[in-house]
């Protein structure tokens, strides 16, 4: 019987020759990664071990609450730098170094075709999109996956995801994740694995594709493998770390369940509070806006700067709007720069950051106020997600958000005169 | 870990994500007692001072989605929480619970807060003493029960014994 692409990287790390979908299976991983927040708590369990940490294949990243916030997220920063000293981890990414922590994975090398990726941070999935099984855990099983290389896996059966067909004008991969997600539900994927397909998949460009695999979880799946092609195998060239070897589902692979969409139909999207399943075209929702927030891992790369940029240059941000710009790591925010396009968000009176996670999940750096409302680039809007428990959170692709931002209200960046 | 439990339902809806367990801004200790402080801080304010040890949570299906965060199970421990009872959990959720000693179970009942609720572990059953209606559930496959009971830690530490003297695991 055939194998999926889940099913053979699992199979493939638990030195079997095949593995079935529900089974358990030990497999050695390629790469764990903490940030400052699941990292703590994984390091107070490491100690119970009496061990070393497999230092090549612990990777430490400052993200969330970097630049400290206060006093105790100093606190729990300090932990990892501590924890890379003592164990001489050449993988940590501090402040100034590095950035979100899933755009750092893939800038740095560590995502790869066929590898099996853990991480305490549930956007793990986002690697998905250059082929990789990547998928979120706990801190106390990152702490173990430092110390043995293993870690337990249940076999996910697999969903199909096919799209055909040509995309219109700002239309994103963030529309097509939200399109799957509003058909399907925020558990229609629950504990499987998503793998897409078709032309409409295959077009876009590295930095959409990964928007989809990010949200993945938020249909409730383990991950959302797009097959590696050129595209992936291009961008590898300079920055990947050692060897991998592409992994492609059987002919004759299994599926659970398949799903088949047409690009043409797909529009921009919102999800409106407080699920990311309540999904409508962005054109049909009519509110008023305080916050645009254009970053996160979701929606922070270079691309999606120049494609807002591209709609804010020789306009302004409406005057009971803050645009807010975080660039998901240095070297978005350094081409960022060198493009010109942090100057075009500045004339249009957005505010621009360093990278940080920050403003995403309501840490610091932007969070709401009671009763506010931000559409964001990013891939969560529950229930005081970005603030206030009574706020509220639009999901939208960046050329949403810039648009919005400019007539503060929802707007399809189509309809923008 | 229990194998009998016998505790007062706190009702819950669908889709109960992580942030509403535990909202990010607390995310910077791991302590289950400071965090149990804030558990479900903007959704249900009374939780945190009205939770007593040997409380249940029952809800609807996808408890625990969203964020890794091992924060949300510990917060719950801290709480006093025995079991969660729900149609289904988030997958992260699940194994951290899972690590860390807090059973989940599997099963759709019918419970009010307040209803006072037998689990039987072992045996996969459920009665809801308050409306005497009864459930069954299916256990954990074995290897989850196993580390469920001995925890993360005492695996990882008997994992990494039998590696360093030569063995497999």
């Amino acid at each position: 019987m055939g194998m999926t692409i889940a099913e053979k990287i699992l199979a493939m790390h638990a030195g079997r020759g095949s593995v079935s979908p529900k089974e358990i299976v030990d497999a050695t991983i390629d790469y764990v990664m903490v940030n400052d927040v699941t990292g703590l708590p994984a390091f107070e369990v490491f100690e119970e071990f009496d061990a070393v940490p497999i230092c090549e294949k612990t990777v430490l990243i400052q993200d969330h609450y970097v630049p400290n916030k206060d006093v105790a997220s100093a606190e729990q920063a300090k932990s990892m730098r501590n924890f890379a000293r003592r164990y001489g981890i050449e993988n940590h990414f501090d402040v100034g170094r590095g950035g979100v922590c899933h755009q750092i994975m893939i800038e740095e090398g560590f995502a790869a075709p066929g590898r099996l990726i853990v991480g305490a941070d549930s956007h793990t999935c986002s690697y998905g999109a250059l082929g990789a099984l990547s998928t979120g855990i706990g801190s106390s099983e990152a702490a173990s996956a430092m110390a043995t290389g293993e870690l337990w896996f249940r076999v996910p059966e697999t969903q199909k995801f096919t799209v055909e067909g040509e995309l219109g004008d700002y239309v994103m991969g963030k529309d097509i994740i939200l399109n799957i997600i509003g058909d399907i539900g925020v558990s229609g994927s629950l504990y499987k694995s998503m793998e897409l397909y078709g032309s409409a998949i295959v077009s876009l460009p590295l930095s959409d594709r990964i928007t989809i695999s990010n949200m993945a979880i938020e249909a409730g799946a383990k991950c959302g493998i797009i097959p590696p092609d050129e595209k992936v195998f291009s961008y590898l060239n300079d920055r990947v770390i050692g060897d991998y070897s592409p992994v492609y589902a059987d002919e004759d692979a299994v599926y659970e369940d398949t799903f088949e969409y047409d690009a043409a139909e797909i529009v921009p999207m919102v999800a409106k509070p407080h699920l990311p399943e309540n999904v409508a075209p962005a054109s049909e929702v009519d509110v008023t806006i305080d916050q645009a927030y254009l970053g996160s891992c979701t929606n922070g790369r270079i691309e999606d700067l120049r494609c807002a940029a591209e709609i804010l240059a020789g306009r302004r941000v409406h005057p009971d709007v803050r645009m807010i710009v975080v660039p998901a790591s240095k070297s978005v925010f350094e081409e960022a720069l060198r493009e010109g396009l942090l100057e075009t968000f500045m004339a249009a009176d957005a505010y621009v950051s360093g990278p940080t996670c920050g403003a995403c999940l309501g840490g610091y750096m932007g969070v709401l106020a009671d009763g506010e409302r931000c559409v964001s680039s990013t891939n969560r809007n529950f229930i005081g997600r970005m603030g206030h428990k009574d706020s509220e959170v639009y999901l939208a692709n960046p050329a949403v958000v810039a648009a919005s931002a400019i007539t503060g209200r929802i707007t399809d960046p189509r309809d923008l005169v | 870990m229990k194998k009998y439990i016998e505790g007062r339902v706190w009702r819950f809806a669908d889709n109960v994500d992580t942030d509403q367990i535990i909202p990010a801004k607390y995310l910077v200790t791991g302590d289950r007692d400071e965090l149990a402080k804030h558990a479900f801080e903007n959704v249900r304010p009374e939780f945190a001072e009205g939770a007593k040890d040997g409380d249940i949570i029952v809800s609807g299906g996808n408890f625990g989605s969203g964020s890794s965060r091992e924060h949300a199970p510990r917060a719950l421990l801290g709480a006093g929480i025995t079991c969660v009872v729900a149609p289904s959990f988030a997958r992260i959720f699940f194994r951290n619970s899972i690590n860390i000693g807090l059973p989940l179970i599997e099963c759709e009942i019918d419970a009010a807060d307040g209803d006072i609720l037998n689990v039987d572990l072992e045996n996969g059953k459920i009665v809801n003493k308050s409306t005497g209606v009864k459930y069954t559930f299916p256990s954990l496959p074995d290897f989850l029960m196993k580390l469920l009971d001995v925890g993360l830690i005492e695996n990882t530490k008997r994992k990494l014994g039998t590696k360093r003297s030569g063995g497999t695991v």
